[in-house]
């Protein structure tokens, strides 16, 4: 017998669950640098989502549609309330507001070719409105940021909606921080600030400090427009039935509301994955109320926060949402992220799907940058070709289950429909758990 | 002069009125009577038309305005000439808060006091306030110029950028990275005419400059502390 047989055999090792391979890469970052951990993106961990409902589809007790035959309408209509020029769109799908600056101009140029070519909207960001842009989108939402960078009544004027942002579901509460090296000659000018400086994104207006003064700041804007154009509150999917109540009381035509798996440009890790609530549960106490202040679908309700596809549409739309707004996604569809930049992915110590950090403008897909010769990797055309493809896709996507469901409209799609997989998902979308008919909360259970 | 009753025709024929008088009108003086603290009077203007307020406003009174002379006679909620492009709004009496946020442009005079969160946010408005202004004044604000003959409150500049302040009182205290600077003699030329054009009574030597340090402009740890 030699020594090893007598050896006492070694457990086999084991990584800990609580301190995981990136938790601790997260904890060596944080001692070498000193400094939390800022990115891009949006959520990674994994909270309920779309995926954890499921549509029933039509039997016997339900008549479905033809699909390929059978019409399934898809446009909606924002801004019904007050605004003499509501928005129409041919689909309930619209790109969320996302800057110049963060993003490169041919960047947003291929967003609005895209929008533009699949009958939606588009939306600027935190450094106002680029010709480019405008000229682009046939229809266009006008971000009214806290920092102001670029705002003018001008282009306030041009501006086919008014979008207020207050929160952002990657950071409701929180500002941004721009680092300095993306702040080129262009970007410093619109914003009014020296160049190569960090860029510091207010996370609060500075001219009015509540729902009361927000009131009153709309009806600022619509005096400055005339009343025609529908105003926009977006919020950051925290405390989704008092926002919602409060943006109405305020004299909102849309409330936008964007959960945690929204997406940034740039803030805080901490912030994007420990602030807010999934999108998924956003949704139910939204509609409720406007349910509660009867002006459901009298002011409509936009949702946003991690939307990649037809079944998210359909779901979101099923639990009470007018339309839906996609920002990563559609940077995915643009080209970012795309595996034949993996090379250089791995040059900046990441890889294809990973990529993060836009804020060093380092992009290698050219579209997340200033550097002049990454976003010449963006061709605005062929960009906004895919773009277009991927908006149509979802809609077609979204419509072979309504059609399914027995549904001729997109916002026929109810609660009815689905079931959840898991008690968590039943909680939030407030739908039963697949194979009952019952939720957590419903009769006081 | 045209005459508008605010009281009886209402806020937006108002605003629909003199949006519209651009380009070559003859009807280039207005009086406003019956303002009665209203909110968003006279917004969004954009041609060189001088427009006065009998009495004071509400909210935003002259918000976004471009070309237009907007002179309230009274006082003015929070909000006046927010945005502002350019132009001169001239207030008689005091302001509330966030006077002149986030203009980019134009002058902004106010004859009496003004509240808390003057100029925040300024991005290359001129403000000239007779009296005193109060706390977190022109905070992150970028671009421009801040005078005050009286005295100012608490955190002034905080998180400032490239905006001057120029202030012949007492300072109750500066806020974060920003600091009294020298006054060189192009600072003082700016001054001058600043007062000059603010109908203000006084010499620009009797004025202190006040700026940014420039040391948060990227960010850095170690100076955590400071914000």
């Amino acid at each position: 017998m030699s020594d090893q047989d007598t050896k006492i055999p070694r457990t086999e090792p084991i990584q800990s669950a609580t301190f995981t391979n990136p938790i601790n890469a997260e904890i060596r970052r944080a001692a070498a640098t000193g400094i939390y951990d800022i990115r891009g993106g949006g959520a990674k961990r994994k909270v309920p989502h779309f995926d954890d409902l499921l549509f029933l589809g039509a039997s016997v007790s339900r008549y479905p549609l033809e699909g390929y035959r059978e019409k399934c309408e898809t446009k909606v209509t924002l801004g019904t309330r007050f605004a003499k020029k509501p928005i129409e769109l041919d689909i309930p799908v619209t790109i969320a507001g996302m800057s110049f600056g963060a993003l490169s101009g041919p960047a947003k140029e291929a967003l609005g070719r895209g929008a533009s070519a699949a009958g939606t909207s588009t939306t600027t960001g935190d450094g106002g409105m680029t010709p480019e842009e405008r000229g682009h989108s046939s229809k266009l939402v006008y971000q009214y940021l806290p920092s102001r960078y670029g705002m003018n009544p001008d282009d306030l004027r041009k501006a086919d909606a008014i979008e207020i942002v207050v929160g952002q579901g990657a950071k409701p509460g929180g500002g941004g921080m721009l680092l300095g090296q993306k702040i080129s000659d262009r970007v410093a000018h619109m914003r009014t600030l020296p160049k190569g400086i960090d860029q510091r994104s207010a996370c609060r207006h500075p001219d009015w400090t509540g729902p009361d003064d927000l009131e009153i700041k709309i009806l600022e804007l619509r005096e400055i427009t005339d009343w025609q154009v529908p105003i926009y509150i977006k919020v950051g999917g925290t405390r989704p039935y008092y926002d919602t109540a409060l943006a109405v009381k305020a004299g909102a035509d849309v409330v936008v509301l964007d959960g945690m798996q929204g997406g940034t440009a740039a803030t805080q890790d901490v912030f994007i994955e420990h602030v807010g609530l999934p999108t998924l549960a956003c949704i139910r106490p939204a509609v409720q109320a406007l349910q509660d202040l009867g002006v459901h679908r009298e002011v409509q309700l936009v949702v946003s926060g991690g939307i990649r596809s037809g079944a998210d549409v359909a779901k979101a739309m099923a639990l009470g949402a007018d339309a839906v707004a996609i920002g990563t996604a559609a940077l995915i569809a643009l080209g970012d992220n795309d595996p034949k930049w993996e090379s250089e992915y791995q040059k900046l110590g990441t890889t294809t799907g990973a990529y993060d950090d836009w804020h060093e403008g380092m992009d290698p897909a050219g579209i997340t940058t200033q550097d002049p010769e990454l976003m010449k990797r963006v061709d605005p055309v062929e960009a906004g070709r895919r773009l277009r493809n991927y908006l149509k896709v979802m809609t077609l996507e979204a419509q072979t289950i309504a059609r399914a469901c027995g549904h001729n409209h997109l916002h026929n799609l109810e609660p009815e429909d689905l079931c959840a997989l898991t008690m968590e998902a039943a909680a939030m979308a407030r739908v039963p758990l697949a194979g009952t008919d019952w939720y957590p909360g419903k009769a006081g259970f | 002069m045209q005459t508008y009753d605010l009281e009886a025709n209402g806020l937006r024929g108002l605003n629909s009125t003199l949006q519209e008088q651009n380009g070559g009108t003859n009807k280039t003086a207005w009086e406003i009577v019956n303002a009665k603290g209203s909110h968003a009077i006279a917004v969004g203007l954009n041609s060189p038309i001088e427009v006065t307020v009998k009495g004071s406003t509400g909210y935003y009174c002259a918000g976004m305005n471009q070309q237009a002379t907007v002179k309230v006679e009274g006082s003015v909620g929070p909000g006046v000439a927010e945005n502002m492009m350019s132009g001169t709004v001239i207030v008689e009496g005091d302001a509330s808060q966030y006077a002149g946020a986030t203009g980019h442009g134009g002058l902004l005079v106010i004859k009496g006091n003004a509240s808390s969160r003057c100029g925040i946010s300024m991005k290359g408005i001129d403000i000239v306030v007779h009296g005193n202004i109060g706390h977190m004044c022109a905070f992150m604000a970028q671009a421009g110029n801040l005078v005050v003959l009286g005295d100012a409150g608490d955190a002034l500049g905080d998180s400032c950028y490239e905006a001057r302040f120029f202030v012949r009182g007492s300072v109750k205290s500066l806020g974060a990275d920003c600091i009294e600077k020298e006054m060189r003699p192009e600072h003082i030329a700016i001054l001058k005419d600043l007062l000059a054009r603010a109908g203000a009574d006084a010499k620009p030597e009797e004025f202190k400059r006040y700026g940014s340090a420039r040391q948060l402009y990227n960010f850095d740890v170690d100076n955590a502390q400071a914000y």
